[in-house]
């Protein structure tokens, strides 16, 4: 009976059983918390940026009646500093609808005009030279706060800070809430950052994506414009009319291999082909649109031959049947029924590109660029002009020492994100829609 | 001097001009019924129009290539003033145009000779990725060439110290720049293999169609975020937490960026890049093998871990290599987590410095192109670039041997 002795019932489990079992239980719970670990990281990283980004959309405004007169208006605009000359139109108009409420209490009359941005006397003078009429009648103006305060109301800047940041005094901090409790400063959707371009070091408030979000449509124009074609042209001839040669054989791991080089050596190529030796303009969408051109082609070709790939023989041989060339039969047959997967491998190809950053910091991009750029001027020509695009202008942020900075860096990763899932739904919708099994 | 859109304009509007004409002209000899053409009208406008189009562009655009070369070494081969040229490329579009309409007959096999054009036009399009390749290897290769006549390669292979100094008199060693590339690529691949691997083994092993769907779609959505989105989490969030609750209490270190925040942050990244090479790898391990372990009384887990596991893995040795390549190619990850000085510390805690970091950080700003400081970047990307290569292709035949095993 030695035998029912080592083994045990059936019903009843032995050591060994239990062992074994306990190690396959075990084994399913390393798997479990490998993918749970993997999921927590992912919810971390969306917390992290959209709880440090979310507030770089609402901004504090500070809103209060000005006066000016025509005279005034030609005074400023003949003097030296003309925003120099309007902000001390401002300061005069603060000051005053501040002692007029009573609002002004201690706090020292130089530091009060403290609380408004620095960009304030442009941006009024923008509003002036856009609305002549305004001139000689009193209006209410809504102007950027001072980074600082809005600081205060998104919790980054305490009173303890204050005392000692030289940028920002309690005073102001004080004079501040009472102003929030008057009514004069309000939070609102900050449109600005979607539309204004970068600003200085100092002036976190004012800096925008307007420009970094112009330079990043116009390269993947220049993107969707090139790799696109040049893309689909090279999966068809490798997948349907070149023969297997030796130089098929090395455009074929040429290609493979591209997709795994490093982005940055395509920031090199870029310097040293598109900007060295061919002379394009320095931090040009032109050159940032070529440099991602080359590096998403060898994702298009990989997806656009999958997608040539699933489409059945029969297809061609029908066409080939009724008297079709070659080429008319993939065409006229072939490519219409591949066109939804080749659009969507493109347009996850493009979004690849756009989140890109390394290869772009190589070739000028990081420049602080406060005009929009152009998308064709006589002398620069087409996309010539100097810009910057999403993802740079979030590592150009992430360089300052203002920590109101990070809040912008983040806030740019989210619309980033934004468009980057918009671009992948609209993948998926087509692939949804357009799949086919044959 | 005329502007360059203008031969341009010209040259596209000749082309359009000459598919209308051709088809009419097509038709005429035709007496006006196409089917006693051998090829349709529209071939006949295409061949045109090809004909007008390309030979002025290729010549084009190999004129300014040649001109380029060559003004590199003095010889100026693109005149003061371009009119005299642009009036040649439009002759030639103007000659291309003719002689495309002079064979325009109700015999000529239009689609033959048109196709011939797109066919060319397919092959230039693939030949694309080997110009990439050369200019990849040709910008790097002449500049690193400079680079080493300047500076002495043994000093930059074998020493210690990297000091740029644009004043002149640096040391450019590359060992430290390796050492932390290595560091940090290791510890991301600690974190991510097992993780990815696991994930792997689950989902394909394990996971139920409903938990599939849910689980999967969320991993590769780590794969689809930029790395500058990792790089802002590692400098804000995670290189903060490393420092307060780790270094500091440990007493290893005071920096928020680290070998240990970058590794981490890049290991999250490499996460779904292992699970899904390695998914496919161990869908491809035939049913047999499975059942055959089952069969005999193996556990599920035993199964994988002496069946399923062994039988994939030079492929998953193949994915990890892969992701190796990424994590030594990655670039803004290390920028914002790892730091930029240079060292050679076994301190995971403390900040080092990659062979990226330092070609953004040489290439960026005002450069010299003639000073060993800025030319340093093109060996380390040449470096970089042989590095990753020699990975991608090894695991690249891995991979493929591992799959016609079991084809």
């Amino acid at each position: 009976m030695s035998i029912a002795k080592k083994h045990g019932s059936l019903l009843q489990l032995d050591a060994r059983t239990k062992k074994r079992n306990a190690a396959e239980r075990r084994f399913r719970a390393y798997g479990l918390s490998a993918i749970c670990v993997a999921c927590a990281a992912l919810l971390m990283l969306l917390t992290s940026i959209i709880g440090n980004g979310a507030s770089a959309f609402r901004q504090t405004f500070i809103s209060f009646p000005v006066t000016i007169d025509a005279a005034e208006v030609a005074a400023a605009e003949s003097a030296l500093l003309k925003t120099g000359a309007y902000n001390t139109i401002l300061e005069t108009s603060l000051l005053e609808y501040l002692t007029e409420n009573d609002l002004l209490a201690d706090t020292p009359v130089d530091e009060a005009f403290g609380l408004v941005s620095g960009e304030a006397g442009s941006t009024f003078r923008q509003f002036i030279l856009a609305n002549p009429d305004a001139a000689g009648t009193t209006f209410q103006l809504d102007l950027l706060a001072n980074g600082r305060i809005d600081g205060y109301f998104k919790g980054r800047v305490t009173a303890d800070a204050a005392l000692l940041d030289k940028n920002v005094s309690p005073a102001q901090l004080q004079l501040a809430d009472r102003l929030a409790e008057h009514g004069t400063l309000v939070r609102k959707f900050n449109w600005s950052f979607f539309t204004n371009p970068d600003a200085s070091d100092q002036r976190p408030e004012a800096a925008g994506l307007g420009v970094a979000i112009l330079g990043s449509i116009y390269m993947m124009l220049v993107v969707l414009f090139l790799a696109l074609p040049i893309g689909v042209a090279a999966s068809i001839y490798l997948e349907e009319f070149a023969r297997k040669s030796w130089i098929t054989d090395v455009i074929e791991v040429n290609i493979a291999n591209l997709a795994a080089v490093p982005s940055i050596v395509y920031g090199i190529l870029g310097l040293a082909i598109f900007i060295n030796f061919a002379e394009f303009n320095q931090s040009s969408p032109l050159v940032g649109g070529l440099v991602l051109t080359l590096m998403t082609l060898p994702t298009i070709i990989i997806s656009t031959r999958a997608s040539l790939k699933s489409i059945p023989p029969s297809i061609r041989d029908a066409a080939l049947g009724v008297g079709a060339s070659k080429m008319q039969s993939v065409f006229h047959h072939v490519l219409p029924l591949a066109a939804p997967g080749i659009l969507t491998g493109t347009i996850i190809g493009l979004a690849q590109a756009l989140g890109e950053t390394a290869p772009l910091l190589l070739i000028g991009m990081v420049a602080f660029v406060r005009e929009y750029p152009a998308a064709w001027t006589p002398e620069a020509g087409l996309f010539g002009e100097a810009s910057t695009a999403l993802p740079v202008q979030v590592y150009n942020w992430t360089q300052r020492s203002d920590p109101a900075f990070v809040e912008r860096a983040s806030g740019a990763i989210i619309t980033l994100l934004v468009f980057l899932l918009i671009m992948n739904a609209v993948a998926i919708y087509l692939r949804k829609k357009f799949e086919r099994r044959w | 001097m005329l502007p360059l859109y203008v031969p341009i304009a010209a040259i596209v509007a000749l082309t359009l001009w000459s598919h209308v004409r051709a088809r009419a002209k097509a038709l005429r000899a035709a007496g006006g019924d196409s089917r006693l053409l051998t090829s349709l009208p529209h071939q006949h406008g295409l061949n045109v129009g090809f004909a007008t189009l390309l030979p002025p562009m290729a010549l084009a655009g190999v004129w300014a290539l040649l001109a380029k070369i060559a003004s590199g070494y003095g010889v100026a081969l693109m005149p003061q003033n371009m009119t005299p040229v642009y009036i040649f490329l439009i002759a030639l579009a103007v000659l291309g145009h003719w002689w495309g309409l002079s064979r325009v007959s109700q015999t000529y096999r239009a689609r033959n000779a048109s196709e011939r054009w797109i066919m060319g036009l397919l092959v230039f399009a693939s030949s694309i990725a080997i110009l990439t390749t050369v200019g990849i290897v040709l910008s790097m290769v002449s500049e690193t060439a400079n680079f080493f006549s300047q500076y002495d390669w043994r000093d930059f292979f074998f020493s210690t110290t990297w000091s740029p100094n644009f004043r002149g008199n640096s040391d450019l060693g590359i060992l430290p720049l390796i050492w932390g590339t290595l560091y940090v690529s290791f510890i991301a691949l600690v974190f991510a293999v097992p993780i990815g691997l696991f994930a792997a083994v689950y989902l394909s092993e394990y996971a139920s169609p409903r938990m599939r769907s849910v689980a999967k779609p969320m991993i590769e959505v780590l794969a689809g975020i930029p790395t500058i989105v990792y790089g802002l989490f590692a400098l804000v969030t995670v290189g903060p937490i490393l420092r307060d609750y780790f270094a500091a209490p440990m007493g290893l270190g005071q920096s928020a960026s680290s070998v240990m925040t970058a590794g981490v942050v890049m290991g999250i990244m490499l996460i779904p890049f292992v699970s899904s090479l390695s998914d496919d790898i161990i869908n491809a391990v035939p049913q047999s093998l499975r059942d055959g372990s089952l069969g005999l009384g193996a556990t599920k887990s035993e199964t994988i871990r002496q069946v399923v596991v062994p039988a994939a893995l030079p492929g998953i040795v193949g994915a990890v290599l892969l992701a190796a390549s990424r994590a030594i190619g990655e670039t803004m990850i290390v920028v914002l987590g790892a730091g930029a000085a240079a060292r050679l510390s076994l301190n995971p805690f403390e900040a080092m410095t990659t062979v990226t970091v330092k070609i953004v950080s040489q290439l960026t700003g005002d450069t010299d192109f003639a000073s060993p400081e800025t030319l340093v970047a093109f060996a380390l990307g040449l470096t970089l670039f042989v590095i990753t290569l020699g990975l991608n292709v090894v695991a690249l035949i891995i991979v493929r041997k591992y799959r016609e095993q079991y084809e």
